[in-house]
């Protein structure tokens, strides 16, 4: 059993425009209206990383510096753990659309923004964090497998570590072959010990059978849409301040249960 | 707590497939006699990249039927590396022994199958061609997808995507699952593949030589892309044998694709990897360099190992036998520690005739035979992401 402290949440996709403003919906006191996200601006990126930011990286940072917002835990301090199930879709599309090319032009910029952990490297920029960062995919799993090494990370290492999960649409023609309808990301900080502000304990039991789904049906559809928002009955449950367990159950990994308790 | 010193974890099996060939004894052989695997680049018909490449050969296989959705250049490779000395077998047998959940995967890579993509681009951006399955080869996820339905697993599995300490960082995480009790062995690797992604994307940065590496020389002039496939099997024992004794993670917080000048976040993982396996730097035998024969990586890295290490304890970059194989790099050289553990010899930093005047750390000009129990191996990559790991004989 793997036992850590949620300190702060950061969320981000259509119609849940962060975390304290999605509460009400993930509480169930007001209707899911999916209001596409605006455009972000990282705050924290410097301005020469801020013009080389691609959309996947805005993305993880929006989450992130949502998250930032009601901690007072140092970023710098904190180790990290970013999954994605495939990573800069568009970046990837535009890399090999440049090697149809005659000249085979790959720019440096998407060259390195092409790497798996590229908005890993440009939050360590960022935060100035030389913690230990994991950066991983387990497909449609990505989100509980980024719990699964997050929560070993914080509990094994005795850091604070933040977890983020995200993933962008990816674009014509590889959207054909890889459907993920709508963009969503996710972000939680996990303490080792209880600190001064704890929004619930997490115990990580393995073994369990069926998975969870969302509590309300509009959010259901989303959780089933996006990797990232497999999150999204842990985030209920936070929402409401209640006790209970989620379970996670797929094809690639152990089904584990998440045993939550206010705090 | 164990963030201090970390139990010792038994490496009960492990293999490698490099472009200097299948299997241990090959590419142990190429190292003793002093061989490169290098070649000049013919891949994929490529005429304007001046470039030498790492290709592993047979990799024309037929993956069994039931793997077969998984077929592409990097899943070969890595059925190629599983098949030798006696992996699958090793790993198959600890699956009936411990329970398929009890088992976990957990493999690095970098651009895992992304050739496939490229291919299916080539005949047809427009819309895709129907035999493109991106999520059982281009995925990241794919290769450790593979390794988990080739073996037969159900534990935890991940593909770790570090850039170039992807495999090195399949170690942390396999020790961290399996002394949380998430599962009770580990099969961990790295596999990557030649693509034109990487080829045209280090050229891209100037990082590519147009000659064969040569890490850490004057002359250096950038690396030499490689590909290869590599595993280990971790279990918890306390028997004689070859063990992880340390690992430790870093990020540089400096720059997307140059390390920090002063290596300060490479120290930083070797620093951690000693506290890890509770050993002081006199402790350690022989470093294997993550040197990619790049002006800014070796100055950054000679800088960080002197200053922990000082200046007499043997290192050298094998990349000048296999080229720089990215997001396998990690579980190659760490194959290449343990070999050298075993076999008591010390490689030579191939293709290195005189180091820069700043760098006073003990290279080898030459192979050195004599006693080896503990190795240190660096893995450093893109975003600032470095992994060192401590191996060694109990």
């Amino acid at each position: 059993m793997l036992t850590c402290y949620l300190n702060a949440i950061g969320l981000a996709a259509p119609g849940l425009p962060d975390w304290q403003r999605s509460r009400a919906v993930l509480q169930g006191s007001a209707p899911y209206v999916p209001v596409a996200l605006a455009k972000y601006k990282p705050e924290l990126l410097p301005p020469n990383e801020r013009r080389r930011a691609t959309e996947l990286v805005r993305m993880a940072f929006r989450v992130c510096e949502d998250l930032m917002a009601s901690s007072t835990i140092p970023m710098a301090d904190c180790a990290s753990v970013f999954a994605s199930s495939g990573g800069d879709y568009p970046i990837i599309d535009q890399i090999c659309r440049s090697l149809c090319e005659p000249e085979r032009l790959v720019s440096p910029t998407q060259f390195h923004n092409s790497v798996h952990n590229s908005a890993a490297g440009y939050w360590s920029i960022a935060t100035g964090s030389r913690q230990p960062s994991t950066s991983l995919s387990a497909y449609d799993d990505s989100f509980v497998a980024g719990l699964l090494e997050a929560m070993c990370l914080c509990e094994q290492e005795q850091l604070p570590t933040l977890l983020t999960v995200y993933d962008i649409q990816p674009p014509y023609p590889l959207g054909d072959k890889r459907h993920i309808p709508v963009e969503f990301g996710v972000a939680l900080l996990l303490t080792p010990q209880p600190g001064a502000q704890n929004l619930a304990r997490l115990q990580l039991h393995p073994n369990a059978h069926e998975d969870a789904s969302a509590a309300q049906p509009a959010l259901e559809q989303l959780r089933l849409a996006n990797p990232a928002a497999r999150s999204l009955p842990l985030l209920e449950l936070i929402a409401r301040g209640k006790a209970g367990k989620v379970i996670f159950t797929s094809a690639s990994q152990p089904p584990v249960q998440l045993q939550v308790e206010p705090c | 707590m164990i963030f201090g010193k970390m139990i010792p974890l038994h490496i009960t099996n492990y293999t490698y497939t490099t472009c200097l060939g299948a299997g241990r004894q090959a590419n142990w052989d190429a190292l003793r006699a002093g061989v490169s695997g290098l070649k000049p680049c013919d891949f994929f018909q490529i005429t304007d990249l001046t470039t030498w490449i790492g290709e592993v050969a047979g990799l024309d296989l037929i993956l069994p039927q039931h793997v077969q959705d998984f077929d592409c250049r990097n899943n070969r490779l890595a059925w190629l590396a599983l098949q030798q000395d006696d992996f699958f077998t090793a790993a198959t047998t600890a699956v009936a022994r411990y329970g398929a959940p009890r088992v976990g995967v957990f493999i690095g890579t970098s651009t895992s199958g992304i050739h496939q993509t490229e291919l299916a681009y080539f005949e047809n951006h427009g819309s895709l061609p129907e035999w493109y399955n991106y999520r059982t080869t281009h995925n990241v996820s794919s290769v450790a997808a593979f390794v988990q339905q080739a073996l037969g697993t159900s534990g935890p599995m991940m593909a770790i995507s570090t850039a170039c300490s992807s495999s090195a960082k399949v170690f942390a995480a396999a020790q961290r699952a399996i002394n949380a009790g998430l599962c009770d062995a580990a099969i961990v690797g790295g596999v990557d593949s030649l693509c034109l992604t990487t080829l045209y994307g280090f050229h891209s940065l100037q990082l590519v030589s147009p000659d064969k590496c040569k890490p850490f020389d004057r002359q250096r002039s950038g690396i030499s892309i490689g590909e290869a496939g590599g595993f280990a099997l971790l279990e918890k024992s306390d028997s004689a044998g070859l063990y992880l004794l340390g690992y430790g993670e870093s990020g540089d917080a400096y720059h997307m694709s140059s390390p920090h000048p002063e290596g300060e976040g490479a120290q930083l993982a070797m620093a951690a990897a000693l506290h890890k396996a509770g050993l002081e730097a006199g402790a350690i035998d022989y470093i294997n360099l993550h040197g990619t024969g790049t002006q800014a990586n070796d100055n950054a890295e000679a800088k960080a190992v002197q200053k922990l290490f000082g200046s007499t304890t043997p290192a050298s970059s094998t990349k000048g036998w296999t080229g720089h194989t990215l997001g396998a790099a990690g579980i190659v050289e760490a194959c290449i520690g343990l070999d050298a553990i075993t076999h008591d010899y010390l490689p030579q930093n191939l293709h290195l005739q005189e180091p820069d005047e700043d760098m006073s750390i003990a290279l080898l000009k030459n192979p050195r035979a004599q006693p080896v129990t503990r190795v240190l191996s660096n893995s450093f990559g893109f975003g600032g992401s470095n992994c060192s790991l401590i191996l060694g004989s109990l």
